[in-house]
């Protein structure tokens, strides 16, 4: 199990033609970073194409290059693990906005300056569009499994639902379907948070020495506490100070908590683009999959032939089993062959990420036939 | 055939070829497997323990957590040829609820429980004055999963009473079957097969 999944490619592709956006506008040579593990088949049918999470990027299951750490899914994905790259040909791309090697506002317009805030306002479907030109470039015509968790599994529900005859499985984790109004609000706070930082500059801080990262910092540390659970926060912290005997009377970060956060926003500022946070969290609040077929959830499904497995966590508080359970009823509603579980885990939200063997036996289940 | 308990079996072989089946309480998906693998029938499950939820998927089967009492709402009428509900009855909170609602989403349903007026039960409460722990029933009162226990008599007047048709019925004592006349007090447990006429 400790073996680390070998990578295949790690390749930024150029799209040859303009990427048409749900905006209006079309994007032009929008390019793709992605990440493979394992081998293709012959038959090119044993694909399995993760999606990643808002922060997320295209190193599943390698060293992230600018903080070192294991990739995000390393313990899901590799030979041998659930995700078996022994026997997969495992794909996962940087989402379209985003600033790990995608197209996203950081990157250059053909003017020669970054797009800053110029860039089109995006969607899921879009991420999920620049996805599928990526598959049609690689000559992939079907996909064993599409995973996703979080905004990952938003993305999955968009493939099945508007390239229906791509994906065999469709995978999806800890997300929803339509999102929720305490979302959206929570994703305003973390844009209010960056366009409030006067070094935000109208989102034109490129090139000028200085960027939101008081901002971006609080958005994160915001968004964090979203994807945690109470009880995994006072297991892990409790009321414990940090590094002192006694309180300070002072802001000075007293507790362990709040010295957490600040470590959690102040690394993030080191990964992740303002700009992209902005584009992507936009993306997720416009998020309505009914919206986008008429208002009937069920009629999303129609044309798939896909088999769904729904996963929810019972700590997830952002993410509710509520949510995954309209999403199995509009599933069952439209035929489509459903499986969905609640599992017990303590880490809230972002139990999908972390040590949850049942979350294993799932995902390894639902892939092996 | 793989090793089906009495009841399953019986039940599988009276299941049409390649209809639409629905498992409710389905537990690991043995019966499921049978009736998909050797009745190819489309097979779909609910079951409240995420373990047994786990497992079915491993197998390839299509299963929903949920909960008998709540989640059949989920399925809209006539979702399946036949709603199965075996040895579950007994453990919900509201049986004539559940009963409706196999009749709205399953055309025909199957519903096996144990029988309370079964001899060994009836002698228990005659002799000792206290509540039967048997082969079938083998739980001590106050931590057993069934909550309303009932009879043969008493499910065949429930039907009647709400205008339900039994199609079919299979009495059974250890793996043997027992004839209608003497069922409610030679049976252990008792099968039906139902529709709404």
């Amino acid at each position: 199990m400790a073996t680390a999944a070998v990578i295949a490619a790690s390749e930024v592709l150029e799209l040859t033609e303009p990427l048409p956006l749900d905006c209006g506008q079309q994007l032009e040579g929008v390019r793709i970073a992605y990440e493979a593990y394992g081998t293709l088949s012959p038959a090119k049918d044993n694909v399995v194409l993760i999606q990643h999470a808002t922060t997320g990027d295209q190193h599943v299951a390698s060293p992230h290059p600018k903080t070192g750490k294991p990739g995000w899914w390393d313990r899901m994905v590799g030979p041998g693990k659930p995700i078996d790259t022994d026997r997969f040909y495992v794909l996962c791309a940087n989402v379209l906005g985003s600033c790990m090697g995608s197209t996203g506002p950081g990157s250059l317009a053909p003017d020669g300056r970054p797009y800053a805030m110029r860039f089109p306002v995006i969607t899921i479907r879009d991420m999920v569009r620049a996805q599928v030109a990526l598959l049609d470039t690689l000559g992939i015509e079907r996909l064993y499994c599409v995973v996703g968790g979080s905004m990952g599994g938003m993305q999955s529900l968009s493939l099945a639902a508007n390239w229906p005859h791509l994906p065999e499985r469709v995978m999806v984790i800890a997300a929803t379907a339509t999102m929720p109004a305490q979302n959206i609000a929570f994703q305003e706070v973390g844009r209010q948070a960056i366009t409030a930082d006067p070094n935000w500059q109208a989102g034109d801080y490129y090139g000028t020495g200085k960027a939101p990262d008081a901002g971006l910092a609080v958005a994160r540390m915001a968004a964090h506490i979203t994807y945690l659970s109470e009880a995994s926060l006072t297991e892990k912290f409790g009321r414990r100070l940090q590094d002192r005997q006694s309180k300070t009377f002072g802001f000075d970060a007293d507790f362990q908590v709040e010295s957490y956060l600040r470590h959690q926003g102040a690394s993030f500022t080191n990964r992740f683009d303002a700009n992209s946070y902005l584009y992507i969290t936009r993306a997720m609040s416009y998020f309505d999959l009914a919206e986008e077929h008429g208002g009937l959830l069920a009629d999303a499904f129609r044309a798939s032939e896909a088999r769904f497995c729904v996963i929810s966590f019972d700590t997830d508080w952002l993410y509710p089993t509520e949510l995954s359970r309209k999403l199995v009823h509009a599933l069952n509603a439209s035929g489509a062959p459903v499986s969905f579980v609640e599992l017990s885990a303590p880490f809230g939200h972002d139990s999908f990420l972390l040590d949850v063997p049942a979350l294993d036996r799932v995902i390894a289940g639902f892939l092996s036939r | 055939m793989t090793e089906l308990r009495t009841d399953l079996a019986l039940i599988a072989q009276n299941v049409a070829q390649g209809t639409r089946v629905l498992d409710v309480g389905c537990g690991d998906g043995t019966l499921l497997q049978v009736l998909r693998d050797e009745r190819q029938c489309q097979v779909n499950g609910m079951e409240i323990d995420p373990g047994d939820v786990a497992e079915c998927v491993g197998k390839g089967l299509s299963v929903i957590q949920g909960d008998a009492d709540k989640d059949l709402a989920f399925y809209p009428d006539g979702a399946f040829d036949y709603a199965i509900l075996s040895q579950t009855l007994q453990t919900t909170m509201r049986p004539d609820q559940v009963m409706e609602e196999l009749l709205r989403i399953g055309r025909r349903a199957f519903v096996s429980f144990p029988n309370f007026a079964h001899w060994r039960v009836r002698l228990s409460l005659l002799w000792r004055g206290r509540m039967p722990v048997t082969r079938l029933l083998p739980v001590a009162w106050y931590e057993t999963p069934n909550i309303h226990h009932l009879t043969v008599a008493d499910f065949r007047a429930f039907v009647e009473e709400r205008g339900i048709k039994v199609e079919q019925a299979w009495y059974l004592s250890g793996d043997r079957l027992r004839g209608t006349s003497v069922a409610n007090f030679r049976a252990e447990h008792a099968i039906f097969l139902l529709s709404r006429s």
